[in-house]
């Protein structure tokens, strides 16, 4: 399994000049090699907007690169092209796991690629951050969009914990909760690989010792996660993404949840090892 | 051919009275508001009277078009209910007693609602969440479904249910159109929704498509891919006005803004995008004018206010 960290990322023109200019140039240009079909007003069909791919690429950046250290294994493992399904554990208890593997294929993938999550609805419901999620590719976590994007030969990303993952608590952060089985069943249907993740370091970024569901009420939200030091804001720690060899399942995805369940514990058991290996 | 056109004074329907008259279809029109200097024969009728009927009886067209459904919300409610069911009915019975082969009723895509949870792309198996979602549209969902049932109530009777995606071109007629009409369009801080639009006149195209193939079927016809409405009232050459949601609806009406009913919100909070390839399978559908035409046509007809220097 090969390793690449975003340090020996060279793409994004460090260490020139006018660091700067290189590296929204380098934005830019990756952004046009995404294989997006956008129009002349920078659009694509779901409302990816290159202006929005543009900030929060750049935003992404740094996080990627030098307040996380994010390091990357068996990227490879991810086809340059064609549908597939990243599926992982999540890790921290807000997104910042999906940040990070989104951050990941754009960054550290050659040619880029852009992950577009599977994301719980109530983001849909906000504010701003409804917003910036649909412009940056993400969508409500629906089988008609699950299926429609893997038809249109994009790169999902998925959570099949969902929020319950990312509600886990410190000690607990290495542990998977319970997979739904809907990703398994689009995969199925699209016949699409699904490409095992594991991801480490999330749970250290944001260590929860609890979870405030009444403030999460009053703000929207399912939950929102209380630390040591109170506020929910990620600490500079070092993440992991372990890529896996594709998974392959034969069927229709009309097949009976107990057959289903097996496959799904498949995929559930290579996460964590793959967790484990990074632990190692 | 001969085809009625029931709406006929609409911005729709005068383009398709060109569009079949070009085609060599005998073409005739029924609507309240009257033509002047129409091309083609027209009755200054409302469909639900017997005047109306009897055109039907005289005339026996071939193929009935309904573009008839009003739309406005400023009109009391219990009217429109009357105009929207009582007319598409009309439309319906008349057609079928008196010979119609093929009706076309052109409903909304707003048909499916706007909602956080709904898929982006809306095919014609969506149920129709404007119900729950913009409640004041249930006239006009109830039209649509009730048009629906043709299908299997007269199995004679080839049915086209066309749900079209907003229209805009250089009439500003339409729901899009006057809500893009002033200077200033309010959007809701925070949210920049798609929004699915059409040139006019390739909504004329579409519509008589559907009467050359004979659709049979519940179809959603749409044009280019949708762009944010933040770039819709930038290339009109307005200004969008970001409010926060408890502004928003104490300042609709006033300061020169449109006035919106509450559920019509969902509209500019959410997308409300249809998935167009059955329709586009079914005719070979291509659209002929793109979004930018589109916008830059509805721009020239009705330039931006000058603002001061």
């Amino acid at each position: 399994m090969s390793r690449s960290s975003p340090e020996s990322d060279a793409s994004l023109g460090r260490g020139e000049e006018n660091g700067h200019v290189a590296e929204t140039d380098a934005i830019d240009e990756r952004i046009s090699r995404l294989g997006i079909p956008f129009n002349e007003y920078g659009i694509d069909p779901y409302g990816i907007s290159k202006t929005y791919l543009r900030w929060g690429m750049r935003l992404l950046h740094p996080l990627y690169r030098s307040y996380f250290k994010v390091e990357t294994y068996g990227i490879e493992h991810v086809p340059p092209r064609g549908r597939a399904m990243l599926v992982g554990n999540h890790s921290g208890g807000f997104a910042l796991d999906a940040a990070m593997v989104l951050a990941a294929m754009f960054f550290s993938m050659d040619p880029p690629r852009l992950a577009q999550g599977m994301a719980d609805k109530f983001i849909y419901r906000l504010p701003v951050a409804s917003l910036w999620a649909s412009r940056m590719g993400q969508m409500t976590g629906l089988p008609e969009h699950c299926v429609r994007l893997l038809e249109d030969e994009r790169l999902l990303l998925v959570f099949p914990e969902g929020a319950r993952g990312t509600a886990k608590l410190y000690g607990d952060r290495y542990t998977l909760v319970t997979f739904g089985t809907g990703f398994l069943r689009q995969a199925l249907q699209t016949k699409t690989p699904i490409i095992p993740f594991g991801f480490l370091g999330g749970g250290e970024a944001l260590p929860t010792i609890a979870n405030s569901y009444t403030l999460g009420k009053i703000l929207g939200l399912p939950y929102v996660p209380i630390t040591p030091y109170g506020l929910p804001f990620p600490l500079p720690t070092r993440m992991q993404i372990r890529f896996g060899a594709p998974l392959s399942f034969e069927g229709t995805g009309s097949e009976e949840d107990a057959v289903l369940g097996a496959w799904v514990a498949e995929v559930k058991t290579r996460i964590a090892s793959l967790i484990e290996e990074g632990r190692a | 051919m001969r085809v009625l056109l029931v709406g006929v004074s609409t911005a729709i329907g005068r383009l398709l009275v060109l569009e079949l008259s070009r085609a060599g279809h005998e073409v005739l029109g029924i609507d309240r508001r009257g033509w002047v200097d129409a091309p083609v024969p027209v009755f200054e009728l409302d469909v639900r009277t017997r005047a109306a009927e009897d055109v039907f009886r005289r005339t026996r067209p071939e193929v009935v078009v309904h573009l008839g459904t009003v739309a406005s919300l400023v009109m009391p409610g219990e009217e429109r209910y009357r105009i929207n069911l009582g007319g598409t009915r009309a439309v319906f019975d008349h057609g079928r007693a008196y010979g119609a082969r093929h009706v076309v009723f052109v409903g909304r895509h707003t048909y499916y609602g706007a909602s956080h949870d709904s898929p982006l792309y809306h095919t014609e198996d969506d149920p129709p969440m404007a119900l729950s979602t913009f409640p004041e549209l249930a006239d006009l969902v109830a039209a649509d479904l009730y048009a629906c049932t043709a299908l299997w109530r007269s199995p004679d009777l080839a049915t086209t249910v066309a749900r079209v995606c907003y229209t805009l071109g250089p009439s500003g007629q339409g729901t899009l159109g006057t809500f893009l009409k002033g200077a200033f369009v309010p959007t809701l801080l925070g949210y920049d929704p798609l929004f699915q639009f059409m040139h006019e006149r390739d909504v004329a195209r579409a519509i008589a498509l559907a009467i050359e193939r004979r659709l049979r079927g519940v179809f959603n016809v749409v044009g280019p891919p949708p762009l944010p409405l933040s770039i819709l009232i930038r290339e009109t050459g307005r200004r969008a006005i970001a409010l926060p949601e408890l502004v928003y609806a104490l300042a609709l009406g006033r300061f020169g803004l449109p006035k919106l009913q509450k559920g019509a919100l969902g509209h500019i909070r959410y997308p409300v995008i249809v998935d167009g390839s059955a329709f586009r399978m079914a005719t070979a559908f291509a659209y002929e004018l793109d979004e930018a035409t589109a916008m830059r046509d509805f721009r020239e007809a009705f330039p931006p206010p000058r603002r001061k220097e």
